[in-house]
Protein backbone atom coordinates (compact mmCIF):
# COMPACT_ATOMS: atom_id res chain seq x y z
CA UNK A 1 0.00 0.00 0.00
CA UNK A 2 3.06 2.32 -0.52
CA UNK A 3 2.24 2.95 -3.99
CA UNK A 4 -0.08 6.31 -4.70
CA UNK A 5 -3.79 5.07 -4.88
CA UNK A 6 -4.89 4.10 -8.16
CA UNK A 7 -7.60 6.24 -7.97
CA UNK A 8 -4.83 9.33 -8.38
CA UNK A 9 -4.78 10.64 -11.80
CA UNK A 10 -1.71 10.46 -13.54
CA UNK A 11 0.23 13.73 -12.89
CA UNK A 12 0.99 15.46 -15.95
CA UNK A 13 4.12 17.07 -16.55
CA UNK A 14 5.55 18.57 -13.08
CA UNK A 15 7.01 21.41 -14.45
CA UNK A 16 3.83 22.70 -16.61
CA UNK A 17 1.99 22.04 -12.77
CA UNK A 18 3.97 23.64 -10.61
CA UNK A 19 3.79 26.55 -12.62
CA UNK A 20 0.25 27.16 -12.50
CA UNK A 21 -0.06 25.73 -8.97
CA UNK A 22 3.02 26.89 -7.06
CA UNK A 23 3.83 24.58 -3.94
CA UNK A 24 0.62 22.53 -3.89
CA UNK A 25 0.18 18.71 -4.38
CA UNK A 26 -0.71 16.98 -7.55
CA UNK A 27 -3.65 15.72 -5.68
CA UNK A 28 -4.35 18.36 -3.46
CA UNK A 29 -7.91 19.07 -4.90
CA UNK A 30 -9.22 20.93 -1.61
CA UNK A 31 -6.22 23.23 -1.59
CA UNK A 32 -4.93 21.87 2.18
CA UNK A 33 -1.69 22.88 1.39
CA UNK A 34 0.99 21.51 3.63
CA UNK A 35 0.76 23.51 6.50
CA UNK A 36 -2.88 23.10 7.29
CA UNK A 37 -2.55 19.75 6.47
CA UNK A 38 0.22 18.92 9.23
CA UNK A 39 -2.20 20.45 11.64
CA UNK A 40 -4.86 17.97 10.42
CA UNK A 41 -2.97 15.09 11.29
CA UNK A 42 -1.27 16.93 14.54
CA UNK A 43 -3.86 15.93 17.31
CA UNK A 44 -4.49 12.15 16.08
CA UNK A 45 0.14 12.08 16.04
CA UNK A 46 -0.09 13.38 19.57
CA UNK A 47 -2.75 11.20 21.48
CA UNK A 48 -0.69 8.08 19.75
CA UNK A 49 2.80 9.87 20.59
CA UNK A 50 1.38 10.00 24.88
CA UNK A 51 -0.56 6.57 24.58
CA UNK A 52 1.01 4.37 22.35
CA UNK A 53 5.03 5.04 21.34
CA UNK A 54 5.63 6.65 24.78
CA UNK A 55 4.68 3.66 26.54
CA UNK A 56 6.49 1.59 24.58
CA UNK A 57 9.73 3.81 24.99
CA UNK A 58 9.33 4.43 28.55
CA UNK A 59 9.84 0.25 29.24
CA UNK A 60 12.98 1.18 28.25
CA UNK A 61 13.64 2.70 31.26
CA UNK A 62 11.02 1.38 33.59
CA UNK A 63 12.53 -2.36 33.24
CA UNK A 64 15.78 -0.61 34.85
CA UNK A 65 14.46 0.28 38.17
CA UNK A 66 12.63 -1.57 41.10
CA UNK A 67 9.73 0.29 40.73
CA UNK A 68 6.90 -1.21 42.88
CA UNK A 69 3.18 -0.66 43.83
CA UNK A 70 3.53 0.00 46.89
CA UNK A 71 5.87 0.91 49.65
CA UNK A 72 8.97 3.07 49.28
CA UNK A 73 10.18 1.42 45.89
CA UNK A 74 6.98 3.12 44.74
CA UNK A 75 7.45 6.81 46.07
CA UNK A 76 11.37 6.49 44.84
CA UNK A 77 12.35 3.78 42.38
CA UNK A 78 15.56 2.67 42.05
CA UNK A 79 17.88 2.47 39.43
CA UNK A 80 18.78 -1.15 39.39
CA UNK A 81 20.90 -1.69 35.66
CA UNK A 82 19.92 -5.11 34.19
CA UNK A 83 18.89 -7.06 37.41
CA UNK A 84 14.90 -7.26 35.98
CA UNK A 85 16.13 -8.79 33.20
CA UNK A 86 18.67 -11.35 35.07
CA UNK A 87 15.91 -12.55 37.28
CA UNK A 88 13.36 -13.07 34.26
CA UNK A 89 16.12 -14.79 32.72
CA UNK A 90 16.80 -17.39 35.92
CA UNK A 91 13.09 -17.56 36.68
CA UNK A 92 11.46 -20.97 36.58
CA UNK A 93 8.25 -19.23 36.43
CA UNK A 94 9.04 -17.24 33.36
CA UNK A 95 10.55 -20.37 31.71
CA UNK A 96 7.25 -22.33 32.63
CA UNK A 97 5.12 -19.26 31.08
CA UNK A 98 7.25 -18.86 27.90
CA UNK A 99 7.46 -22.33 27.05
CA UNK A 100 3.22 -22.78 28.05
CA UNK A 101 3.20 -19.59 25.30
CA UNK A 102 4.94 -21.37 22.73
CA UNK A 103 2.26 -24.10 23.12
CA UNK A 104 -0.53 -22.23 23.20
CA UNK A 105 0.42 -20.10 19.81
CA UNK A 106 1.47 -23.23 18.16
CA UNK A 107 -1.24 -25.69 18.94
CA UNK A 108 -4.07 -23.05 18.97
CA UNK A 109 -3.29 -20.65 16.62
CA UNK A 110 -0.77 -22.07 13.79
CA UNK A 111 -2.52 -25.51 13.99
CA UNK A 112 -5.72 -25.20 15.74
CA UNK A 113 -7.19 -22.46 14.15
CA UNK A 114 -5.63 -22.91 10.65
CA UNK A 115 -6.03 -25.75 9.81
CA UNK A 116 -9.90 -25.73 10.95
CA UNK A 117 -10.16 -22.41 9.40
CA UNK A 118 -8.70 -23.81 6.28
CA UNK A 119 -11.06 -26.76 6.22
CA UNK A 120 -14.14 -24.58 6.88
CA UNK A 121 -13.77 -22.56 3.68
CA UNK A 122 -13.03 -25.69 2.08
CA UNK A 123 -16.43 -27.37 2.63
CA UNK A 124 -18.46 -24.53 2.86
CA UNK A 125 -18.20 -23.89 -0.65
CA UNK A 126 -19.81 -26.90 -1.64
CA UNK A 127 -23.11 -27.04 1.03
CA UNK A 128 -26.29 -25.67 0.72
CA UNK A 129 -26.05 -22.27 0.90
CA UNK A 130 -28.43 -21.95 4.60
CA UNK A 131 -26.62 -24.35 6.39
CA UNK A 132 -23.06 -22.65 5.11
CA UNK A 133 -25.15 -19.46 6.88
CA UNK A 134 -25.83 -21.19 9.97
CA UNK A 135 -22.32 -22.56 9.96
CA UNK A 136 -20.44 -19.63 9.20
CA UNK A 137 -23.03 -17.59 12.09
CA UNK A 138 -22.21 -19.84 14.61
CA UNK A 139 -18.35 -19.50 14.06
CA UNK A 140 -18.36 -15.48 13.94
CA UNK A 141 -20.74 -15.39 17.03
CA UNK A 142 -17.58 -16.90 18.61
CA UNK A 143 -15.82 -14.76 17.64
CA UNK A 144 -17.52 -11.14 18.01
CA UNK A 145 -19.73 -11.69 21.50
CA UNK A 146 -17.71 -10.04 24.68
CA UNK A 147 -14.74 -11.91 25.82
CA UNK A 148 -16.13 -12.26 29.25
CA UNK A 149 -19.42 -13.54 28.15
CA UNK A 150 -17.75 -16.12 26.00
CA UNK A 151 -14.82 -17.01 29.24
CA UNK A 152 -18.56 -17.80 31.34
CA UNK A 153 -19.69 -19.86 28.33
CA UNK A 154 -16.45 -21.98 28.78
CA UNK A 155 -16.46 -22.23 32.32
CA UNK A 156 -20.16 -23.48 32.60
CA UNK A 157 -19.39 -25.77 29.47
CA UNK A 158 -16.34 -27.51 31.59
CA UNK A 159 -17.58 -27.38 34.81
CA UNK A 160 -16.63 -29.98 37.14
CA UNK A 161 -20.79 -30.45 38.34
CA UNK A 162 -23.23 -29.82 36.09
CA UNK A 163 -21.42 -28.69 33.06
CA UNK A 164 -22.65 -29.76 29.99
CA UNK A 165 -19.55 -31.19 28.86
CA UNK A 166 -19.43 -34.05 31.66
CA UNK A 167 -23.53 -34.64 30.97
CA UNK A 168 -22.83 -35.04 27.70
CA UNK A 169 -19.71 -37.68 27.86
CA UNK A 170 -21.03 -39.45 31.20
CA UNK A 171 -17.84 -38.04 32.57
CA UNK A 172 -19.36 -36.79 36.06
CA UNK A 173 -16.89 -35.42 38.22
CA UNK A 174 -14.18 -34.34 36.02
CA UNK A 175 -12.55 -31.38 36.54
CA UNK A 176 -11.24 -29.94 32.77
CA UNK A 177 -9.65 -26.59 33.79
CA UNK A 178 -8.25 -28.06 36.68
CA UNK A 179 -6.95 -31.86 34.87
CA UNK A 180 -6.38 -30.51 32.00
CA UNK A 181 -6.30 -26.58 32.09
CA UNK A 182 -3.65 -26.11 29.07
CA UNK A 183 -5.78 -27.94 26.81
CA UNK A 184 -8.28 -26.65 27.95
CA UNK A 185 -7.70 -22.95 26.73
CA UNK A 186 -5.98 -24.36 23.58
CA UNK A 187 -9.33 -25.81 22.98
CA UNK A 188 -10.90 -22.11 24.21
CA UNK A 189 -8.60 -20.51 22.01
CA UNK A 190 -9.38 -22.28 18.60
CA UNK A 191 -13.54 -21.73 19.16
CA UNK A 192 -12.88 -18.17 19.61
CA UNK A 193 -10.58 -17.35 17.00
CA UNK A 194 -11.30 -19.68 13.93
CA UNK A 195 -13.47 -17.08 12.23
CA UNK A 196 -10.70 -14.77 11.02
CA UNK A 197 -9.08 -18.08 9.46
CA UNK A 198 -12.29 -18.62 7.63
CA UNK A 199 -13.15 -15.18 6.40
CA UNK A 200 -9.40 -15.04 5.06
CA UNK A 201 -9.52 -18.45 3.48
CA UNK A 202 -12.81 -17.92 1.80
CA UNK A 203 -11.74 -14.96 0.25
CA UNK A 204 -8.46 -16.34 -0.53
CA UNK A 205 -10.11 -19.53 -2.21
CA UNK A 206 -12.59 -17.30 -4.29
CA UNK A 207 -9.40 -15.44 -5.85
CA UNK A 208 -8.92 -18.98 -7.16
CA UNK A 209 -9.26 -19.13 -10.90
CA UNK A 210 -12.32 -21.31 -11.60
CA UNK A 211 -10.82 -22.71 -14.75
CA UNK A 212 -7.55 -24.27 -12.42
CA UNK A 213 -9.99 -26.24 -10.81
CA UNK A 214 -11.90 -26.63 -14.11
CA UNK A 215 -8.36 -28.65 -15.38
CA UNK A 216 -8.31 -30.17 -12.37
CA UNK A 217 -11.17 -31.77 -12.43
CA UNK A 218 -11.34 -32.55 -16.10
CA UNK A 219 -7.75 -34.47 -15.25
CA UNK A 220 -9.53 -36.14 -12.87
CA UNK A 221 -7.35 -35.42 -9.71
CA UNK A 222 -8.59 -35.76 -6.66
CA UNK A 223 -9.28 -33.99 -3.57
CA UNK A 224 -5.91 -33.93 -1.86
CA UNK A 225 -4.12 -33.54 -5.25
CA UNK A 226 -6.40 -30.55 -6.17
CA UNK A 227 -5.68 -29.05 -2.79
CA UNK A 228 -1.73 -29.23 -3.60
CA UNK A 229 -1.19 -28.62 -7.18
CA UNK A 230 -4.09 -25.91 -7.23
CA UNK A 231 -5.35 -24.44 -4.18
CA UNK A 232 -2.31 -24.05 -2.02
CA UNK A 233 0.20 -22.29 -4.51
CA UNK A 234 -2.19 -19.91 -5.25
CA UNK A 235 -3.08 -19.05 -1.93
CA UNK A 236 0.31 -19.10 -0.33
CA UNK A 237 0.24 -15.35 0.44
CA UNK A 238 -2.78 -16.13 2.09
CA UNK A 239 -1.44 -18.38 4.10
CA UNK A 240 1.50 -16.55 5.34
CA UNK A 241 -0.85 -14.12 6.23
CA UNK A 242 -2.79 -15.66 7.91
CA UNK A 243 -0.08 -17.40 10.07
CA UNK A 244 1.76 -14.32 10.71
CA UNK A 245 -1.04 -12.45 12.27
CA UNK A 246 -2.94 -15.09 14.52
CA UNK A 247 0.50 -15.74 15.51
CA UNK A 248 0.86 -12.12 16.52
CA UNK A 249 -2.50 -11.93 18.14
CA UNK A 250 -2.60 -15.43 19.80
CA UNK A 251 0.59 -14.46 21.54
CA UNK A 252 -0.94 -11.05 22.80
CA UNK A 253 -4.27 -12.45 24.23
CA UNK A 254 -5.32 -11.92 27.82
CA UNK A 255 -8.92 -14.19 27.92
CA UNK A 256 -7.66 -16.96 29.17
CA UNK A 257 -7.07 -15.49 32.58
CA UNK A 258 -10.62 -14.75 32.41
CA UNK A 259 -10.93 -18.60 32.66
CA UNK A 260 -8.43 -20.31 34.44
CA UNK A 261 -6.82 -16.81 36.00
CA UNK A 262 -3.22 -18.63 34.71
CA UNK A 263 -3.84 -21.67 37.50
CA UNK A 264 -3.74 -24.19 38.63
CA UNK A 265 0.10 -23.55 40.37
CA UNK A 266 -0.12 -21.50 37.09
CA UNK A 267 0.06 -24.15 34.69
CA UNK A 268 -1.95 -22.28 31.98
CA UNK A 269 0.06 -18.92 32.73
CA UNK A 270 0.74 -17.71 29.22
CA UNK A 271 3.04 -14.95 28.88
CA UNK A 272 0.06 -12.18 29.07
CA UNK A 273 -1.33 -13.34 32.34
CA UNK A 274 2.25 -14.08 33.88
CA UNK A 275 3.27 -10.32 33.46
CA UNK A 276 -0.26 -9.35 35.07
CA UNK A 277 0.85 -11.48 38.00
CA UNK A 278 4.24 -9.96 38.57
CA UNK A 279 3.50 -6.59 38.04
CA UNK A 280 0.10 -5.36 39.20
CA UNK A 281 -0.66 -8.48 41.29
CA UNK A 282 2.40 -8.91 43.20
CA UNK A 283 3.57 -4.88 42.61
CA UNK A 284 7.11 -5.42 41.12
CA UNK A 285 6.14 -2.89 38.23
CA UNK A 286 9.96 -2.62 37.27
CA UNK A 287 10.24 -6.62 37.46
CA UNK A 288 6.92 -5.96 34.27
CA UNK A 289 8.02 -3.11 32.62
CA UNK A 290 11.35 -5.77 32.02
CA UNK A 291 8.85 -8.41 30.60
CA UNK A 292 6.96 -6.08 28.86
CA UNK A 293 9.76 -5.09 26.83
CA UNK A 294 10.35 -8.72 26.13
CA UNK A 295 7.26 -8.78 24.92
CA UNK A 296 6.62 -6.21 22.50
CA UNK A 297 10.05 -6.77 21.12
CA UNK A 298 9.04 -10.44 20.61
CA UNK A 299 5.72 -8.82 18.81
CA UNK A 300 8.09 -6.94 16.68
CA UNK A 301 9.94 -9.36 15.32
CA UNK A 302 6.87 -11.55 14.06
CA UNK A 303 5.14 -7.96 12.91
CA UNK A 304 8.70 -7.30 10.93
CA UNK A 305 8.63 -10.32 8.69
CA UNK A 306 5.02 -9.89 8.48
CA UNK A 307 4.98 -5.83 7.13
CA UNK A 308 8.37 -7.64 4.97
CA UNK A 309 6.30 -9.99 3.17
CA UNK A 310 3.43 -7.25 2.41
CA UNK A 311 5.67 -4.55 1.11
CA UNK A 312 7.04 -7.26 -1.50
CA UNK A 313 3.54 -8.71 -2.78
CA UNK A 314 2.78 -5.10 -3.03
CA UNK A 315 5.31 -3.35 -4.87
CA UNK B 1 -21.64 -41.79 -7.85
CA UNK B 2 -19.22 -43.68 -7.01
CA UNK B 3 -18.51 -45.28 -3.84
CA UNK B 4 -15.58 -42.37 -3.50
CA UNK B 5 -17.76 -39.80 -3.89
CA UNK B 6 -20.29 -40.78 -1.96
CA UNK B 7 -17.95 -41.37 1.00
CA UNK B 8 -16.69 -37.85 0.34
CA UNK B 9 -20.07 -36.78 0.41
CA UNK B 10 -20.40 -38.18 4.23
CA UNK B 11 -17.39 -37.42 5.53
CA UNK B 12 -18.07 -33.76 4.67
CA UNK B 13 -21.14 -33.75 6.34
CA UNK B 14 -20.07 -35.35 9.25
CA UNK B 15 -16.80 -32.91 9.03
CA UNK B 16 -19.53 -30.35 8.90
CA UNK B 17 -21.96 -31.35 11.60
CA UNK B 18 -19.25 -31.99 14.30
CA UNK B 19 -18.05 -28.61 13.71
CA UNK B 20 -21.11 -27.22 13.87
CA UNK B 21 -22.02 -29.08 17.65
CA UNK B 22 -18.50 -27.43 18.47
CA UNK B 23 -19.11 -24.18 18.23
CA UNK B 24 -23.18 -24.32 19.08
CA UNK B 25 -22.45 -26.33 22.00
CA UNK B 26 -21.25 -23.60 24.26
CA UNK B 27 -23.60 -20.74 22.82
CA UNK B 28 -26.68 -22.53 23.59
CA UNK B 29 -26.18 -21.70 27.21
CA UNK B 30 -26.15 -18.02 26.46
CA UNK B 31 -29.68 -18.92 24.63
CA UNK B 32 -31.41 -21.29 27.23
CA UNK B 33 -30.22 -20.16 30.50
CA UNK B 34 -31.62 -16.64 30.30
CA UNK B 35 -35.35 -17.42 30.32
CA UNK B 36 -35.21 -20.80 32.40
CA UNK B 37 -36.79 -20.33 35.64
CA UNK B 38 -33.95 -22.86 37.35
CA UNK B 39 -30.65 -21.97 35.89
CA UNK B 40 -27.96 -24.10 35.80
CA UNK B 41 -24.85 -24.70 34.23
CA UNK B 42 -26.16 -27.51 32.42
CA UNK B 43 -28.35 -26.38 28.91
CA UNK B 44 -31.24 -27.11 29.45
CA UNK B 45 -34.34 -26.91 27.50
CA UNK B 46 -35.82 -23.54 29.74
CA UNK B 47 -39.17 -23.56 31.70
CA UNK B 48 -39.45 -20.45 30.18
CA UNK B 49 -39.61 -17.60 32.69
CA UNK B 50 -38.82 -13.85 32.54
CA UNK B 51 -38.79 -13.17 35.86
CA UNK B 52 -34.45 -13.59 35.45
CA UNK B 53 -34.38 -10.25 34.17
CA UNK B 54 -35.45 -8.91 37.01
CA UNK B 55 -32.20 -9.69 38.73
CA UNK B 56 -30.41 -7.11 36.28
CA UNK B 57 -33.04 -4.51 37.63
CA UNK B 58 -32.34 -5.34 40.89
CA UNK B 59 -28.49 -5.18 41.15
CA UNK B 60 -27.07 -2.14 41.49
CA UNK B 61 -24.01 -2.44 39.11
CA UNK B 62 -25.51 -4.67 36.41
CA UNK B 63 -27.73 -1.79 34.42
CA UNK B 64 -25.23 0.98 35.75
CA UNK B 65 -21.83 -0.93 34.17
CA UNK B 66 -23.85 -1.01 30.85
CA UNK B 67 -23.98 2.61 30.78
CA UNK B 68 -20.50 2.99 31.06
CA UNK B 69 -19.40 0.79 28.74
CA UNK B 70 -21.67 2.84 26.77
CA UNK B 71 -20.11 6.13 27.73
CA UNK B 72 -16.20 4.75 26.91
CA UNK B 73 -17.38 3.30 23.39
CA UNK B 74 -19.47 6.68 22.69
CA UNK B 75 -16.24 9.21 23.82
CA UNK B 76 -13.53 6.45 22.18
CA UNK B 77 -15.53 6.48 19.04
CA UNK B 78 -15.99 10.30 18.97
CA UNK B 79 -12.13 10.69 19.65
CA UNK B 80 -11.15 8.09 16.96
CA UNK B 81 -13.54 9.32 14.55
CA UNK B 82 -12.83 13.18 14.58
CA UNK B 83 -8.79 12.52 14.76
CA UNK B 84 -8.87 9.88 12.04
CA UNK B 85 -10.81 11.34 9.57
CA UNK B 86 -9.13 14.60 10.15
CA UNK B 87 -5.85 13.17 9.55
CA UNK B 88 -6.54 10.59 7.01
CA UNK B 89 -8.28 13.24 5.13
CA UNK B 90 -4.85 15.12 4.77
CA UNK B 91 -2.72 12.15 4.56
CA UNK B 92 -4.90 11.60 1.37
CA UNK B 93 -4.71 14.76 -0.30
CA UNK B 94 -1.61 15.62 0.52
CA UNK B 95 1.57 14.11 0.03
CA UNK B 96 3.36 15.24 3.35
CA UNK B 97 7.36 14.29 3.21
CA UNK B 98 7.23 10.52 4.90
CA UNK B 99 3.98 10.21 4.59
CA UNK B 100 4.02 6.41 3.72
CA UNK B 101 6.78 5.45 6.29
CA UNK B 102 4.76 6.95 8.50
CA UNK B 103 1.47 5.26 8.24
CA UNK B 104 3.33 1.90 8.09
CA UNK B 105 5.46 2.18 11.33
CA UNK B 106 2.34 3.80 13.13
CA UNK B 107 0.62 0.66 11.89
CA UNK B 108 3.36 -1.46 12.82
CA UNK B 109 3.48 0.21 16.67
CA UNK B 110 -0.37 -0.62 16.93
CA UNK B 111 -0.27 -3.88 16.08
CA UNK B 112 3.23 -4.34 18.41
CA UNK B 113 2.65 -1.91 21.54
CA UNK B 114 -0.84 -4.31 22.72
CA UNK B 115 -3.20 -3.85 26.05
CA UNK B 116 -1.20 -6.99 26.97
CA UNK B 117 1.77 -6.31 26.12
CA UNK B 118 2.69 -2.57 27.61
CA UNK B 119 0.43 -2.70 30.11
CA UNK B 120 2.71 -2.22 32.78
CA UNK B 121 3.66 1.29 31.22
CA UNK B 122 0.31 2.29 30.34
CA UNK B 123 -0.94 1.51 33.94
CA UNK B 124 2.36 3.74 34.97
CA UNK B 125 1.81 5.93 32.74
CA UNK B 126 -1.65 6.78 33.80
CA UNK B 127 -0.77 6.60 37.14
CA UNK B 128 1.36 9.63 36.88
CA UNK B 129 -1.01 11.62 34.91
CA UNK B 130 -3.56 11.31 37.92
CA UNK B 131 -6.01 9.16 35.42
CA UNK B 132 -6.47 6.14 37.61
CA UNK B 133 -10.02 5.37 37.89
CA UNK B 134 -11.37 8.18 35.95
CA UNK B 135 -13.13 6.70 32.50
CA UNK B 136 -11.05 9.44 30.21
CA UNK B 137 -8.42 7.51 31.13
CA UNK B 138 -9.51 4.14 29.63
CA UNK B 139 -11.19 6.39 26.73
CA UNK B 140 -7.76 8.15 26.16
CA UNK B 141 -5.49 4.56 25.82
CA UNK B 142 -7.93 2.70 23.59
CA UNK B 143 -8.21 5.35 21.64
CA UNK B 144 -4.38 5.98 21.09
CA UNK B 145 -4.37 1.87 20.28
CA UNK B 146 -7.32 2.63 17.94
CA UNK B 147 -6.49 5.38 15.94
CA UNK B 148 -3.26 3.80 13.61
CA UNK B 149 -5.43 1.12 12.24
CA UNK B 150 -8.27 3.45 11.57
CA UNK B 151 -6.36 6.22 9.90
CA UNK B 152 -4.91 3.10 7.57
CA UNK B 153 -8.16 1.96 6.86
CA UNK B 154 -9.90 5.64 6.24
CA UNK B 155 -7.30 7.04 4.06
CA UNK B 156 -7.80 3.68 1.87
CA UNK B 157 -11.33 4.56 1.67
CA UNK B 158 -10.37 8.96 1.00
CA UNK B 159 -8.07 7.76 -1.30
CA UNK B 160 -11.16 6.20 -3.41
CA UNK B 161 -13.04 9.35 -3.26
CA UNK B 162 -13.47 11.68 -6.62
CA UNK B 163 -11.44 14.78 -5.60
CA UNK B 164 -14.22 16.77 -8.40
CA UNK B 165 -16.56 18.04 -5.75
CA UNK B 166 -13.59 19.75 -3.56
CA UNK B 167 -12.24 21.62 -6.08
CA UNK B 168 -15.78 22.91 -6.90
CA UNK B 169 -16.42 23.78 -3.49
CA UNK B 170 -13.16 25.33 -3.73
CA UNK B 171 -14.00 27.32 -6.14
CA UNK B 172 -17.47 28.88 -4.33
CA UNK B 173 -14.93 29.74 -1.77
CA UNK B 174 -15.47 27.04 0.96
CA UNK B 175 -13.06 26.66 4.14
CA UNK B 176 -10.77 23.03 4.14
CA UNK B 177 -12.96 22.43 7.12
CA UNK B 178 -15.88 23.22 5.70
CA UNK B 179 -15.22 20.81 2.72
CA UNK B 180 -14.30 18.51 5.09
CA UNK B 181 -17.38 18.80 7.03
CA UNK B 182 -19.82 19.08 4.15
CA UNK B 183 -18.21 17.78 1.03
CA UNK B 184 -15.78 14.86 2.19
CA UNK B 185 -17.44 13.44 5.10
CA UNK B 186 -20.77 12.86 3.43
CA UNK B 187 -19.24 10.99 0.78
CA UNK B 188 -16.47 8.97 3.20
CA UNK B 189 -19.25 7.72 5.09
CA UNK B 190 -19.27 3.98 4.52
CA UNK B 191 -15.77 4.24 5.42
CA UNK B 192 -16.90 6.00 8.97
CA UNK B 193 -19.60 3.94 9.31
CA UNK B 194 -17.48 0.99 9.51
CA UNK B 195 -14.70 2.33 11.69
CA UNK B 196 -17.20 3.74 14.03
CA UNK B 197 -18.59 -0.39 14.31
CA UNK B 198 -15.61 -1.60 14.19
CA UNK B 199 -14.11 0.54 17.27
CA UNK B 200 -17.45 0.18 19.34
CA UNK B 201 -16.75 -3.92 19.22
CA UNK B 202 -13.37 -3.10 20.12
CA UNK B 203 -14.32 -0.99 22.90
CA UNK B 204 -17.54 -3.02 24.17
CA UNK B 205 -15.41 -6.13 24.51
CA UNK B 206 -12.49 -4.73 26.28
CA UNK B 207 -11.67 -6.42 29.45
CA UNK B 208 -7.97 -5.64 29.79
CA UNK B 209 -7.70 -1.79 29.66
CA UNK B 210 -10.75 -1.05 32.25
CA UNK B 211 -9.67 -3.96 34.37
CA UNK B 212 -6.53 -2.66 35.58
CA UNK B 213 -7.17 1.16 35.27
CA UNK B 214 -10.55 1.72 37.18
CA UNK B 215 -10.74 0.85 40.91
CA UNK B 216 -14.32 1.84 41.72
CA UNK B 217 -17.38 -0.84 41.29
CA UNK B 218 -19.65 2.12 39.97
CA UNK B 219 -17.70 3.03 37.02
CA UNK B 220 -16.71 -0.09 35.73
CA UNK B 221 -17.55 -1.33 32.27
CA UNK B 222 -19.95 -4.23 32.03
CA UNK B 223 -16.96 -6.72 30.14
CA UNK B 224 -15.10 -6.27 34.04
CA UNK B 225 -18.57 -6.33 36.11
CA UNK B 226 -18.98 -9.47 34.12
CA UNK B 227 -15.77 -10.51 35.43
CA UNK B 228 -16.78 -9.95 38.85
CA UNK B 229 -20.00 -11.31 39.01
CA UNK B 230 -18.63 -14.89 38.46
CA UNK B 231 -15.47 -14.23 40.82
CA UNK B 232 -16.32 -12.22 44.07
CA UNK B 233 -16.95 -15.34 46.24
CA UNK B 234 -19.80 -17.21 46.98
CA UNK B 235 -22.43 -19.26 44.48
CA UNK B 236 -22.73 -17.46 41.52
CA UNK B 237 -25.94 -15.86 40.66
CA UNK B 238 -27.16 -17.83 37.46
CA UNK B 239 -30.25 -15.88 37.07
CA UNK B 240 -28.34 -12.80 36.97
CA UNK B 241 -25.07 -13.85 35.19
CA UNK B 242 -27.03 -15.66 32.12
CA UNK B 243 -28.87 -12.21 31.67
CA UNK B 244 -26.36 -9.44 31.90
CA UNK B 245 -24.86 -11.67 29.46
CA UNK B 246 -27.66 -11.61 26.81
CA UNK B 247 -27.76 -8.01 27.34
CA UNK B 248 -24.50 -7.45 27.09
CA UNK B 249 -23.75 -9.94 23.92
CA UNK B 250 -26.86 -7.97 21.80
CA UNK B 251 -25.41 -4.53 20.93
CA UNK B 252 -22.09 -6.27 19.36
CA UNK B 253 -24.34 -9.29 17.55
CA UNK B 254 -26.33 -6.45 16.31
CA UNK B 255 -23.99 -4.46 15.03
CA UNK B 256 -22.66 -7.13 13.42
CA UNK B 257 -26.02 -7.60 11.68
CA UNK B 258 -26.55 -4.23 10.45
CA UNK B 259 -22.29 -3.82 9.03
CA UNK B 260 -23.26 -7.26 7.41
CA UNK B 261 -26.32 -6.66 5.39
CA UNK B 262 -25.19 -2.95 4.53
CA UNK B 263 -21.44 -3.14 3.63
CA UNK B 264 -20.67 -6.83 3.72
CA UNK B 265 -18.70 -8.32 6.55
CA UNK B 266 -16.24 -10.31 4.85
CA UNK B 267 -14.32 -7.67 3.44
CA UNK B 268 -13.78 -6.13 6.51
CA UNK B 269 -13.02 -9.16 8.86
CA UNK B 270 -9.54 -8.72 8.86
CA UNK B 271 -9.82 -5.71 11.04
CA UNK B 272 -11.76 -7.04 13.99
CA UNK B 273 -8.63 -7.01 16.39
Amino acid sequence: MTAPSQTDPAPPGPSERSRRRPRIDDTDAAGLGRGRAAAFVAPALLLISIFLIFPALWTLYLGLTNWRLTGLAAVEPEFVGLDNYLDALTDPSFHNSLLLTLLFVFFSAVVGQSVLGFSLAWTTRRLRPSIRSLLETVVLLAWIIPASVIAFLWIALLSRHDGTLNALLGTEGTAWLLEYPMQSIIIFNIWNGTAFSMLLFSSALASVPPSQFETARMSGAGTLATLRDVVFPNIRGHILTNTLLITLWTFNVFTPYLITRGGPEGRSEILGVYIYRVALNEGALGRGAALSLIMILINLVIASVYLRLLRERKP
Amino acid sequence: MSVRQSLGVIGRYVFVAFVLAFFTLPLLWLASAPFDSAPSLTVAWPEFTLQNFRELVDNPYALRSLWNSVILAAGTVAIVLTLAALSSYALSRVRIPGRDTLLYTLLLLSSIVTGTAAMVPTFLLISELGLIDRQLGVVLVLAGGLLPTAIFILKDFMDSTPRSYEESARVYGASSLQILRQVVVPIARPGLATISVWAVVQVWGNFLVPFILLRSAEKRPAAVTMFTFYTEGGQPNLALISTFSLLFSIPVVAMYLFVNRRYGFRFHGGIKR
